[in-house]
């Protein structure tokens, strides 16, 4: 078996503030965790605001690097340095989805021009016939087609389908690892599971590993293979989607899932959190702990 | 192209009114190459006539046709405007875009290159300009001058919006379609930039002429060549409102004014238009 | 039955446009007839762009060009009187505003100046609708803080000094100090994270059924509507396509659009195939003729192309406005297993 991503022992500090009142912020402690090559798989990381779940995406795309530790993409370390050939052969394999569909494509500029400019980088051909050939296949593969979106600009399709073209973009080089980062919220509920399904069909058909930033457990559970759960910065709990939600051990994971709004009792006007849970969530911020294997093959972290 | 420039005659008020304006004065400048007589001669005319059929604006105490004389100082004061301008707003939109954009080190050092320039007193050095160039101080070489100073505040108007656009998703998805980083600044950015060049272009003439204006008053430029400013300065040097020569002053007064009002309001309808925003609610977005 | 507190009848309300000589006309709200009863919460729910935003701006007395009322009446049954907000004067409506009609908003970053401390904001806002000055009226705002479990220092701080929970709730304490008879709240809690979510989601409730106070809820969340609203009513392409008791909608919904939204929420511990809606909401400036959900409708027949559906009653409390809400299916069971709950 081979690694296509191992993220090992890795740590982001920043440092805010200026000369004086020095402040800072740990965004991710010790993040470990792999993938393999050989079995694609859907990868996702949960967390809220300020868990550190972004930084941690940045770092794998190598807009951002460890303070401490090292991210390996097939054995090379993945770094925000390096030369522009370098960077170029790295991207080619992992690629990006991002949150809102409207802000990823310049609302002044035609859609395809990112597909096509893609098209021209990556497959290193300038010939037009099989740049459109490359942008036709890739949007067939998410259920769209370059006669569609061929001389549109963004304004003129829905959130739903300009989350697909951003997806058949990312898909133009072939790459084995998609990132993507909150790539349904900002979509219409209407429209919300056409995606997350594509998601599912890229891992299953394509065999593309996807890493799926994510707050909502619901879909994590719905499409994801493993997860990890994270606090503060601190992984939590980790490991197989359905053994974690179905019975999460950790505190904070509790918490969360005790927090997701079910419909299963509409209109009951039932609200009310534990409040002990808030605080034995909430008890546990700053305290390092360590991570521990559960006979399920779930870590959890424990303390003391 | 032609549409677009159609819809805005036909819709927007400001910009007929502006295109008027500056159509006139361009007209009334490019007259100039037709010109019967030298505009840097003197005495080729009866001095100190007052308007007439003959002589449409006068002439002046130094026997020039005051027409003639004011279609040369338009034509050189206008391309001494634009100049600056264009190329100042080059330097700006450069420094602007590569310091917001790539930030770090280079930031910092073009910032600090940018403050330099904001806190050296220009007007000293212009003079220091011409005590050592004298009558080597042609038009373009202050347009030069002006334009090495005319960038500063502008560039950090673009850093601000290029910080911006750094942080939004679709230069981040540029980057990730393998685009350069000369296309992006190019052709990602610079759109949202344009009414801001389009803008300060308008006040980066403004402010040169009226530099040129101010310098040529006191006779710090090659005051032989007619601009709007050694006008002035001659129409002083003769007490031109003092003897009754009034249109002397008044003339280019009200075509001065006219100028620029005209480019103000072009400057100020173009920038409707081509602001991404109002483009966006226009195309119904 | 409760009185109702607002009467919305056959509103229209469009954005005219005219720019550089081509007019446009986007009909954001078409046709919409409505009520809000007193002290129920009434969810709204609908896509963006389909025409929530516009209605609850002309509900809020927010009209403002190019958003314009074409038809229709908006009549609101206050204690000082009613008011018909689709065409009373500014001065009219200053009177109601805040006192009887508040709002709590999405972004509380833009409700809070962030220069000013709350507690000047909150002088800004209510003192003058309420009549108190002084130590009066601040000891009303602490009793009215107390009660959303917010310390009074909060009045000291600024803004930028506060959580993101800590800040909604303070914004739910600005549009509701004065006790408002009726509150907007729009997108309350989208930006918030999913713990502090409930909280808030709670927190609304609590003093909405305190107060008596009727609360008209906007969310395109159907999980949020499930626990928050006692009626929820959906609106697709500038028109309300269905409305009911929050429990019907989620188990017996009779438009095949509300079924869809229903069926399409993944739920943990269940992870059967979710079908997806195709195609895109109906653009607002060219809407399709006939029921303007026919062309991503799995039941549409020739009729539902051709003739707009009437908004029919089809149980108590329940409206469609569908021609074949005889055959429309709850995709999901109410009896379906939940999962094994922590």
């Amino acid at each position: 078996m081979t690694t296509l991503l191992d993220v090992r022992d890795v740590s982001k500090r920043f440092t805010m503030g200026g000369i004086f009142g020095r402040k800072t912020v740990d965004a991710v402690m010790d993040a470990n965790f792999s993938l393999s090559a050989e079995n694609p798989e859907i990868f996702t990381i949960i967390g809220e605001s300020g868990s550190g779940k972004t930084t941690l995406a940045r770092m794998i795309l190598g807009l951002e690097d460890p303070s401490e530790g090292e991210i390996l993409f097939r054995g090379k370390k993945v770094s925000r340095h390096g030369g522009r050939a370098e960077k170029l052969a790295f991207m080619s394999q992992v690629q990006p989805v991002f949150q809102n569909p409207f802000e990823a494509f310049n609302p002044l500029k035609k859609i395809e021009r990112y597909l096509e400019s893609t098209a021209r980088r990556f497959l290193q051909t300038s010939d037009k016939a099989a740049i459109d050939r490359a942008m036709d296949e890739a949007l067939q593969k998410v259920g769209l087609s370059l006669k569609e979106v061929r001389g549109r600009f963004p304004h003129e399709m829905s959130g739903g389908q300009l989350q697909r073209c951003a997806i058949a973009r990312a898909l133009i080089p072939n790459p084995p690892l998609l990132i993507a980062d909150e790539p349904v919220s900002m979509v219409d509920a209407s429209l919300r599971m056409s995606i997350v399904n594509l998601l599912k069909s890229l891992r299953d058909d394509l065999k593309v590993s996807v890493i799926y930033i994510t707050h909502d457990l619901a879909t994590a559970y719905y499409i994801s293979n493993r997860l990890i759960i994270m606090q503060r910065g601190r992984i939590v709990e980790m490991g197989d989607a359905r053994t974690v939600l179905d019975n999460p051990q950790h505190p904070y994971s509790k918490l969360l899932k005790a927090s997701v709004l079910s419909t299963d009792d509409a209109g009951d006007g039932k609200l009310a959190t534990d409040p002990g849970m808030v605080k034995a969530a909430g008890d546990l911020v700053g305290q390092a702990g360590e991570l521990v294997a559960k006979p399920d093959g779930r870590e959890v972290r424990v303390y003391g | 192209m032609f549409a677009v420039f159609r819809d805005l005659i036909r819709y927007n008020i400001e910009f007929a009114i502006g295109l008027v304006l500056v159509g006139i004065m361009v007209i009334f400048a490019s007259l100039s190459f037709f010109s019967p007589v030298d505009p840097s001669m003197i005495y080729m005319a009866i001095p100190d006539q007052p308007p007439s059929p003959q002589y449409w604006f006068g002439t002046n105490s130094r026997g020039q046709e005051l027409f003639w004389q004011l279609s040369a100082a338009f034509k050189n004061s206008l391309i001494f405007g634009v100049t600056v301008a264009v190329l100042s707003r080059i330097i700006s939109i450069t420094v602007g875009l590569a310091a917001g954009y790539l930030g770090g080190w280079v930031d910092r050092v073009l910032m600090f290159i940018n403050d330099i320039f904001v806190a050296v007193p220009i007007f000293p050095i212009l003079v220091l300009f011409y005590f050592v160039l004298r009558n080597n101080m042609d038009s373009f070489t202050m347009a030069l001058i002006l334009a090495c100073f005319g960038w500063p505040f502008d560039a950090r108007l673009i850093r601000s919006v290029a910080l911006g656009l750094k942080h939004r998703e679709f230069t981040r998805h540029a980057v990730f379609a393998g685009m350069s980083t000369r296309k992006v600044l190019l052709e990602e950015h610079l759109p949202y930039v344009m009414p801001i060049v389009f803008s300060t272009f308008m006040n980066n003439m403004l402010w040169s002429i009226g530099m040129e204006v101010t310098l040529a008053v006191l006779g710090f430029t090659n005051i032989n060549n007619p601009t709007i400013g050694t006008v002035l300065y001659w129409a002083n040097s003769h007490s031109a409102m003092v003897v009754g020569v009034w249109w002397w002053i008044v003339i280019p007064v009200i075509l001065i004014v006219m100028t620029f009002l005209g480019l103000f309001l072009l400057a100020v309808s173009m920038n409707e238009y081509i602001d991404p925003r109002s483009r966006l609610r226009r195309m119904g977005a | 039955m409760a009185e109702d507190i607002v009467k919305v009848e056959g509103l229209k309300a469009y954005y005219q446009m005219n720019y550089f000589g081509v007019s446009r006309e986007v009909r954001a709200v078409d046709g919409i007839t409505m009520t809000v009863r007193k002290g129920e919460v009434y969810g709204i729910a609908g896509e963006s762009s389909s025409g929530k935003t516009s209605f609850i701006k002309v509900l809020a007395a927010a009209i403002r060009p190019p958003l314009k009322v074409v038809e229709g009446s908006v009549k609101f049954d206050f204690k000082n009187g009613p008011i018909d907000v689709a065409t009373a004067t500014p001065k009219q409506i200053e009177a109601v505003r805040w006192k009887h009609l508040s709002y709590i908003m999405q972004g509380s970053m833009s409700v809070l100046n962030p220069v000013r401390r709350i507690g000047r904001t909150f002088h800004d806002f209510a003192a003058r609708p309420m009549g108190l000055t002084g130590k009066a009226f601040e000891d009303r705002v602490i009793a009215h803080l107390a009660r959303l479990k917010l310390p009074p220092e909060v009045l000291k701080a600024y803004p930028h000094e506060l959580s993101g929970g800590m800040r909604q709730r303070v914004t739910i304490g600005l549009a509701t100090v004065c006790h408002p008879e009726f509150i907007i709240a729009d997108e309350p809690t989208t930006a918030l994270d999913v713990v502090v979510q409930k909280e808030v989601l709670s927190l609304i409730r609590d003093i909405q059924k305190e107060m008596n106070a009727a609360v008209v809820f906007v969310t395109h969340d159907m999980s949020v509507h499930a626990n928050v609203a006692d009626r929820v009513g959906i609106i697709y392409a500038g028109r309300l396509v269905e409305e009911g008791p929050t429990r019907d909608m989620f188990f017996a919904p009779k438009h095949p659009y509300t079924a869809h939204l229903v069926a399409s929420l993944p739920r943990i511990g269940d992870v059967k195939q979710r079908p997806a809606l195709e195609g895109r909401p109906p653009n607002l400036a060219d809407p399709p003729q006939g029921c303007r959900f026919h062309p991503r409708c799995p039941l549409a027949v020739d009729k539902c192309r051709q003739e707009v559906p009437p908004l029919e009653q089809v149980g108590p409390d329940h409206r469609t406005a569908c021609w074949r809400w005889q055959d429309v299916k709850p995709l999901v069971n109410a009896s379906a297993p939940s999962g094994v709950m922590a």
